[in-house]
């Protein structure tokens, strides 16, 4: 008896198939997990499941306990028993423990709110799945382990039957995380039909029934957990042939480091540590790849070293040997860095300006004659490196903001390239872009490391790393976990690092 | 050049796509003037009341001119009213308390304004307490210092050489030839455009539409100074408006600065990561419409020949809602300094038009509050 079935599901955004015909079955009380890259199309699934992507939006059909069920929104989902819990908590950090519970439980909706019933019913729910405190504090006040463990219990005052978890363990410590195992454990024995994400396989593998993997879109397999092994699911959540989407071609390195940092970690405002003694050198014409799951750290490092974050830096940064001090994005454009980011358009661009204008921003001073701005000078600028990226837009006065992904893009690079930079970090360079618009991209990677800009590529993207780079480093939970030669790397042994089974019992120093 | 993009291909087609807002912003315009015309028997028309009409709207233009760049840059300042009080008071105190001479006092003046813009700059900036916040304490501690140095007196009256600022008039002559040189600027800054587009090989609008514009604008500066002239001339609170306006214009599309303020409102985030210094950038904003309120105090206070305790009260609103019907957005990054300047011609020839007609003050304000609301609708479902 299956709890859930979905059929054929295929859903698709503006220029991608995100899912094609993914079927995905889940047995009645059994902890089942779904693996995959990132991007392979399991949150979409999810977000498809819990109705935040209403019916009519996809195609396919979606079985609960047998019966056709068609979510218009996340409301109709919660009633028929789907609860998911994401990532990022959708707790209300001021409110108590109990009131979050009951936020939109019947409980609350009284003209009167029975508050001494909330606070039994509260104390009682957190009793049952053996979390013991008071159900009057404040929910900022509790440690992410145990506000992951209330975002449980509330799901559980509703009728859930089927219990979405989506990366639960990301920001937990080694003990939360037994807690939360044990926890599963009990709900599984009462009978609660529990999906599982994770990119962490040995949570999988002691945890999980039944393992289902995605990948591009698709339904790979599913099977027993007892009949796979790590490196069974790593090669089929991988185990995609490098085709020629990556026009890779030999050059010269050189000899001297453009970019070396030797020893270097990173402490955020709060106090976080998110980079732990990384050392890496980057070389003049080299394309430098940084793998690791999300949450690994290598946006943070580069967000860091570009001066772009606020916290405690210790280590030192040489740039062509030489130390400097970089402690705002100004510095390091002066020392010739340049750094794309993976979300262009929050840290990239301004959407609302025009292309010109958004190409000169960060090398105003290159078309300023007597401290005024030499508009012809601006727009010839802009036209020849908007010509070289190869950028279409009907002229350069068109706001960014109507541009597509890729033109925006390169747009960003633009940007970068008016200050001629020697080391180029280029952070997801092609997330959300076009296949066609992707080989344009390569080929400037390819146009600019000839010139000899140093380049780091950070991708989550596995094929997109090992088919670019010179050289491949790998993180996992700050620190780096592997390093490979372009012509060492296979997609198994850098998957290994990034799960990073051997830093698990480090992890109780993060978070 | 081997571009991918378009170039002109010689005169394109005649297409009417303008800017929306621009255009709303006119016909606004033209039928509140119809409008008034007509019920107030062509009075609001005359020379006379529009002579008064340019000279009431000076003061909150030049706090427009600032709050376009405060706004643009993402912020908000609700201390200039207050602001132009005091610095209206200190600028009597200094000359009738204390007897200073006229021109130290607008140097003191407007030097005085840049500091107390560079004091609630610095907490917006530097200390990362909103603009909201720091300027609605602004707006009280203003007002009270004000008080609290008048000793709760009007301070009056000005020297005559102070008078005169707000109360006279440019020559006949020196008018018509300060109309007849920015005929020419249009007409030589259009023709030099072109010709740099052409250049460049970017889209150039048709010659009609350009030089039709040019010809609209000639005839409208013509005619304002004729109307100007017929009666006493360019009133020199108004050419203080245009020339600031000018600097400012060119301050926001010329410079980094400008440019700066721009990319700051229209996304934080990203300009900090092209290594613009947001701070040092949002205090010179502060700095500015200090400055500007400096001069606005100065005018007030000239034009009453008298600083009184509510000089300037409510003002902030009046220049807030001249952006905003201007077509500045609260969101930042969008907003130009010419529809600020139009948004203020309207909202004092509500004011004017209201007063002519003998209707009672308090509908003023009600038909005000309502014209804001509608212009911030209007921007809003053009943007869908």
């Amino acid at each position: 008896m299956f709890a859930l079935e979905m059929k054929d599901i295929t859903k698709e955004f503006p220029g991608v198939r995100a899912l094609d015909n993914v079927t995905f079955s889940v047995r009645k009380g059994e902890i089942h997990a779904l693996c995959g890259e990132n991007g392979a199309g399991k949150s979409t699934l999810m977000k498809i499941l819990s109705g935040v992507y209403p019916h009519n939006s996809y195609s396919g059909q979606i079985y609960i306990n047998g019966k056709e069920a068609e979510f218009k929104s996340i409301k109709e989902s919660q009633e028929a028993g789907i609860g998911i819990i994401y990532q990022e908590l959708a707790l209300v950090e001021e409110m108590s423990v109990a009131e979050n519970l009951f936020l939109s439980h019947d409980l609350m909706r009284q003209k009167i709110v029975d508050w001494n019933k909330i606070y039994s019913e509260a104390k009682k729910k957190l009793a049952e799945i053996g979390l013991n405190i008071d159900p009057q504090v404040k929910v900022g006040d509790l440690t992410v382990g145990k506000q992951q463990l209330v975002e449980i219990a509330k799901a559980l005052t509703k009728k859930t039957e089927i219990l979405i978890l989506d990366e639960p363990t990301a920001a937990l410590t080694e003990s939360d995380v037994k807690i939360l195992i044990t926890l599963l454990n009990d709900l599984r024995a009462q009978g609660v039909t529990c999906i599982y994400i994770s990119h962490k396989l040995g949570e999988v593998l002691e945890l999980a029934d039944t393992v289902t993997i995605l990948r591009d879109g698709k339904t790979i397999s599913t099977d027993l957990i007892k009949e796979m092994s790590e490196q069974k699911i790593i090669s089929k959540m991988v185990g995609r042939d490098l085709t020629e989407l990556f026009p890779y071609e030999p050059h010269a390195i050189g000899r001297e480091n453009v970019l070396e940092v030797k020893d270097y970690s990173f402490t955020d405002e709060s106090g976080k540590r998110l980079i732990s003694d990384v050392s890496f050198r980057l070389r003049k014409g080299e394309i430098l790849g940084f793998s690791g799951l999300m949450g690994a750290g290598r946006s943070e490092l580069f967000v860091s070293l570009f001066g772009g974050s606020k916290g405690k830096k210790k280590g030192s940064v040489l740039i062509d040997g030489t130390k400097k001090n970089i402690n705002r994005p100004l510095d390091a454009i002066k020392h010739g860095m340049a750094y794309v980011s993976e979300d262009r358009k929050r840290y990239g661009l301004v959407l609302g300006m025009e292309i010109t204008k958004n190409t000169t921003l960060a090398a105003l001073n290159k078309v300023m004659k007597l401290k005024v701005i030499d508009t012809a000078l601006e727009v010839k600028n802009a036209t020849m490196v908007t010509d070289k990226m190869k950028l279409k837009a009907p002229n350069l006065e068109v706001k960014v903001g109507q541009l597509s992904g890729g033109n925006q893009q390169k747009v960003v690079l633009s940007k970068w390239l008016m200050n001629n930079p020697k080391i180029l970090i280029l952070d997801e360079p092609t997330r959300g872009i076009d296949v066609g618009a992707k080989y344009e991209i390569y080929k400037i990677i390819n146009e600019l490391v000839k010139e000899g800009v140093g380049i780091v590529i950070i991708s989550s993207e596995l094929p997109e790393v090992m088919g670019m780079s010179d050289r491949i480093i790998v993180m996992a939970e700050g620190k780096i976990t592997g390093e490979f030669l372009r012509t060492d790397a296979t997609q198994e042994k850098i998957m290994t690092c990034a799960t990073g089974g051997k830093q698990n019992e480090q992890s109780t120093s993060i978070g | 050049m081997n571009s991918p993009l378009p170039s002109a291909k010689g005169e394109p087609k005649l297409t009417f796509k303008f800017d929306l807002q621009a255009y709303t912003l006119i016909i606004a315009l033209v039928l509140i003037s119809v409008i008034f015309t007509i019920f107030t028997g062509g009075e609001f028309l005359s020379s006379r009341n529009i002579s008064n009409l340019f000279t009431q709207m000076s003061v909150i233009a030049v706090l427009a001119i600032g709050m376009t760049l405060i706004i643009v840059a993402g912020h908000i300042d609700l201390s200039v009213g207050s602001l132009v009080g005091l610095l209206g008071g200190i600028a009597a105190i200094l000359q009738v308390w204390l007897g200073w001479g006229t021109i130290p006092v607008i140097l003191v003046t407007v030097i005085a304004g840049a500091l107390l813009g560079l004091w609630q700059g610095w907490w917006v900036a530097y200390r990362a307490v909103p603009a909201f916040i720091v300027t609605l304490g602004g707006m009280l501690v203003f007002r009270g210092i004000l008080i609290g140095i008048s000793k709760g007196q009007t301070v009056a009256p000005m020297n005559e050489s102070f008078k005169q600022i707000g109360n006279s008039y440019l020559p006949y002559i020196l008018g018509y030839t300060l109309a007849v040189i920015s005929i020419a600027l249009v007409i030589y800054g259009t023709y030099r455009n072109r010709l740099k587009r052409k250049q460049l090989g970017l889209v150039i609008p048709a010659s009609i539409i350009d030089y039709g514009k040019v010809s609209l604008y000639s005839f409208f500066i013509l005619l304002a100074t004729y109307m100007l002239n017929r009666y006493l001339g360019i009133p020199v609170p108004i050419f203080v408006v245009i020339v600031l306006a000018a600097i400012f214009i060119f301050i926001s599309n010329k410079t980094a600065f400008g440019r700066y303020v721009y990319a700051i409102g229209g996304n934080q985030e990203a300009a900090a990561l092209s290594g613009i210094n947001i701070k040092w950038n949002t205090l010179w904003v502060f700095i500015t419409m200090g400055a500007l309120a400096g001069v606005s105090g100065i005018l007030l206070t000239s034009r009453l020949n008298a600083a009184t305790v509510s000089a300037g009260d409510m003002y902030e609103l009046d220049a807030i809602a001249a952006c905003v019907i201007g077509g500045t957005s609260l969101m930042g990054g969008k907003g130009r300094i010419t529809g600020a300047l139009i948004g203020a011609l309207i909202m004092a020839s509500i004011d004017n038009g209201m007063s002519i007609m003998n209707i009672e003050a308090f509908w003023q304000y009600i038909v005000k509050g309502l014209i804001l609301i509608l212009a911030v609708w209007v921007d809003i479902s053009n943007k869908k």
